[in-house]
């Protein structure tokens, strides 16, 4: 029997799941800068306040670092916190917390002392947010090794990642690509969680291997759309997980396509697509018919005017030459 | 500054009490001291803050505090390690690095940890702690546990923003942290005076809305009783308190400060009010202790300190096979 569906937004999907959440664990609460009587800053938590009560839903003063801090010290203390901050930029007001403390307590401690937190943040350009409002980050938290990093792209991982986060013992930073609140699609009714670990394979192919993540993914899809109609067919790999990477996945991949384009909304230089690119090349090098490209955002603080962001970031026509590219020369 | 040298310290009353607080100011000094030594013969290494001058506080906040309250410290932390109920032993290899310290040989001196006696480190970013402390009490408002967290920390963290988020923070959400400002003066070798605009520190945190009193930190009777009164009106009240306790390290910073930024005359000024000398002379003005007392008590602590450098020479290194462990938990057990 076909799944029972129903259109739902990113902004719904996202909320369904903070709600299962806060049924499901009552160690679960919510803290953030207008998580509550506002609704949150993308209305995600809307209604929630009413629903859960103060204690649950919890209005924070604009004190990102403390804030941060002290879901770490809930988290010691028996709770399961859920920290939302409102963008990536604003994240690094927490960094000290997210990196010298929730990153490193477990193994500066011996093993003692593990930090069940997420912390969740809408992260990406494409809104005419300007410089800073707009940044790509996560590729920066990737880098260190004692939290998990995911992005979710999809519906599904909107509703269901956030349970898997919270049922891993560890730091777990959990992005939503602003632009993509506002998507509707089709979820199952029944949608629930979802495993965090592993990326997904979105389309498949046999020429071009596309790993991306985020929102990036929907213009990769968008792009290999656009290549099927002229003969060239691609694996689209959704990341979901930036820390750990499911490596296996583009090796796979590759290793069928012997190509692969990575398309990565953070800026080129020590790049998530630099390290994909630097894994793919020290363990698939001899599948690979054409070097590693990647689609990057241009290196330039995020303009507010349209047409610039627009320039500045990963667009499917670009993919779709660049895919060209590669296959004819 | 407001060196104030005039009291002898407060009258004892309380024999028994008196003599287990000289007990513990004599294991962290001469555990320090050992330390130092051990540092020079580079069996520790790292960074080695000394609290030398400075026991009277941690010594006397413990007393005020219950066995189940959490505390966070520093990284000048080894006193408060001591005090909270850790053993030498485990702090001692845990300096040296090995294996059976209290966190494997992967925190050393700055990063002491203790789930047992709910010690949350060792802390080696200013300010860092606050925000935690904070957490942890959240945690105990919601689960309704009457404890209190008591977080320590040093004037200089007064400057940064973390501490007034915190401070804003605890008093907004009326949660039960007994803040503890170890104010020795410097902030590594910047005076208070050359860093802060206002020194009075309590006014500080009375602008949020914390209630707050200041001690002399050198007076382990008068810190325990000031330690004794806030912690329980945090208990009783559920809301922050704000101590200030007014001391001074003896020693430099750490093992690499030539000490340019203060005199001898006012390092030796505050060495007449050594904490410890303090007390055994008023246990001795009391009677309560004689010089065979006080040999057996030395006596005692240097053994048991023989037994820690013992025991952390003779334990093993961690197999370099562990490097990559507890970096992420090994058990999906919530």
């Amino acid at each position: 029997m076909a799944e029972q569906m129903r259109t739902i937004t990113y902004r719904d999907a996202v909320r369904e799941g903070l709600r299962e959440a806060l049924q499901k664990d009552e160690r679960v609460f919510l803290m953030g800068e207008d998580v509550g009587r506002y609704g949150g800053c993308f209305a995600a938590s809307k209604g929630l306040l009413e629903e859960f009560g103060p204690e649950r839903v919890r209005d924070t003063p604009l004190s990102e670092s403390t804030f941060t801090g002290a879901g770490i010290g809930a988290a010691l203390g028996g709770m399961r916190p859920i920290v939302e901050i409102m963008t990536v930029n604003f994240s690094l007001l927490a960094l000290d917390q997210i990196m010298n403390n929730a990153a490193t307590y477990l193994h500066m401690s011996g093993g003692l002392f593990n930090v069940p937190l997420v912390i969740r943040m809408a992260t990406g350009g494409g809104k005419q947010l300007a410089a800073q409002h707009s940044h790509s980050l996560e590729g920066w938290y990737a880098h260190i090794p004692g939290i998990k990093v995911l992005c979710a792209a999809t519906l599904e991982d909107a509703r269901g990642m956030l349970w898997g986060a919270l049922l891993d013992p560890d730091p777990v930073l959990l992005f939503e690509p602003s632009v993509l609140y506002a998507m509707e699609g089709e979820l199952a009714v029944d949608a629930g969680a979802v495993d965090i670990a592993g990326a997904r394979l979105h389309h498949e192919g046999r020429d071009l291997t596309l790993i991306t993540y985020g929102s990036c993914l929907y213009k990769c899809l968008d792009a290999a759309e656009q290549l099927e109609v002229s003969g060239i067919s691609c694996d689209v790999i959704d990341l979901r997980s930036l820390r750990p990477l499911d490596e296996e996945s583009f090796f796979t991949s590759v290793a069928k396509t012997h190509r692969a384009l990575i398309v990565d909304e953070g800026w080129r230089s020590g790049s998530l697509a630099a390290e994909i690119s630097a894994r793919i090349m020290e363990n698939a090098f001899y599948e690979l018919d054409a070097p590693v490209e990647r689609i990057c955002s241009v290196e330039v603080p995020m303009p507010y005017a349209k047409h610039m962001e627009e320039a500045a970031l990963p667009q499917v026509k670009t993919i779709v030459e660049t895919a060209r590219r590669m296959i004819h020369g | 500054m407001s060196h104030d040298r005039s009291t002898n310290g407060q009258p004892l009353t309380d024999r028994e009490q008196s003599l287990e607080f000289l007990r513990q100011m004599l294991r962290i000094r001469r555990f320090e001291e050992k330390s130092a030594e051990l540092y020079s013969a580079q069996k520790i290494r790292g960074f080695l803050h000394l609290y030398i001058g400075e026991e009277a506080v941690a010594v006397g906040v413990a007393g005020g505090l219950n066995k189940d309250d959490a505390l966070v410290a520093t990284y000048r932390e080894h006193g408060h390690a001591m005090v909270k109920g850790m053993a030498m032993n485990t702090i001692m290899a845990e300096m040296y690095g090995k294996v059976t310290g209290c966190c494997r040989g992967r925190g050393g001196s700055m990063h002491l940890f203790d789930a047992e006696h709910r010690l949350y480190g060792g802390n080696a970013i200013v300010g860092g702690g606050l925000p935690v402390a904070v957490g942890l009490a959240l945690a105990d408002q919601l689960q309704k546990n009457h404890r209190v967290t008591c977080c320590c920390f040093g004037e200089g963290a007064m400057a940064e923003g973390e501490f007034h988020e915190a401070l804003n923070l605890a008093a907004l959400w009326h949660l039960p942290v007994l803040f503890v400002c170890e104010n020795n003066y410097y902030a590594m070798g910047t005076a208070l005076i050359r860093s802060e605009a206002v020194v009075d520190l309590p006014s500080k945190a009375a602008s949020y809305g914390v209630e707050t009193a200041t001690v002399d930190g050198m007076d382990v009777i008068a810190v325990a009783e000031a330690a004794q009164q806030a912690a329980s009106q945090v208990r009783q009240n559920g809301g922050p308190f704000f101590l200030e306790c007014r001391t001074y390290r003896f020693r430099p910073h750490s093992m690499f400060d030539p000490e340019l930024y203060r005199s001898k005359q006012e390092v030796e000024g505050w060495k007449q009010r050594c904490p410890i000398e303090s007390l055994i002379r008023r246990i001795r003005e009391k009677g309560w202790i004689d010089d065979s007392r006080l040999g057996e008590l030395e006596g005692a602590v240097a053994a048991e300190i023989a037994a820690a450098v013992d025991y952390a020479e003779q334990s093993p290194w961690e197999s370099l096979e562990e490097l990559t462990r507890f970096v992420y938990s090994e058990s999906e057990v919530r």
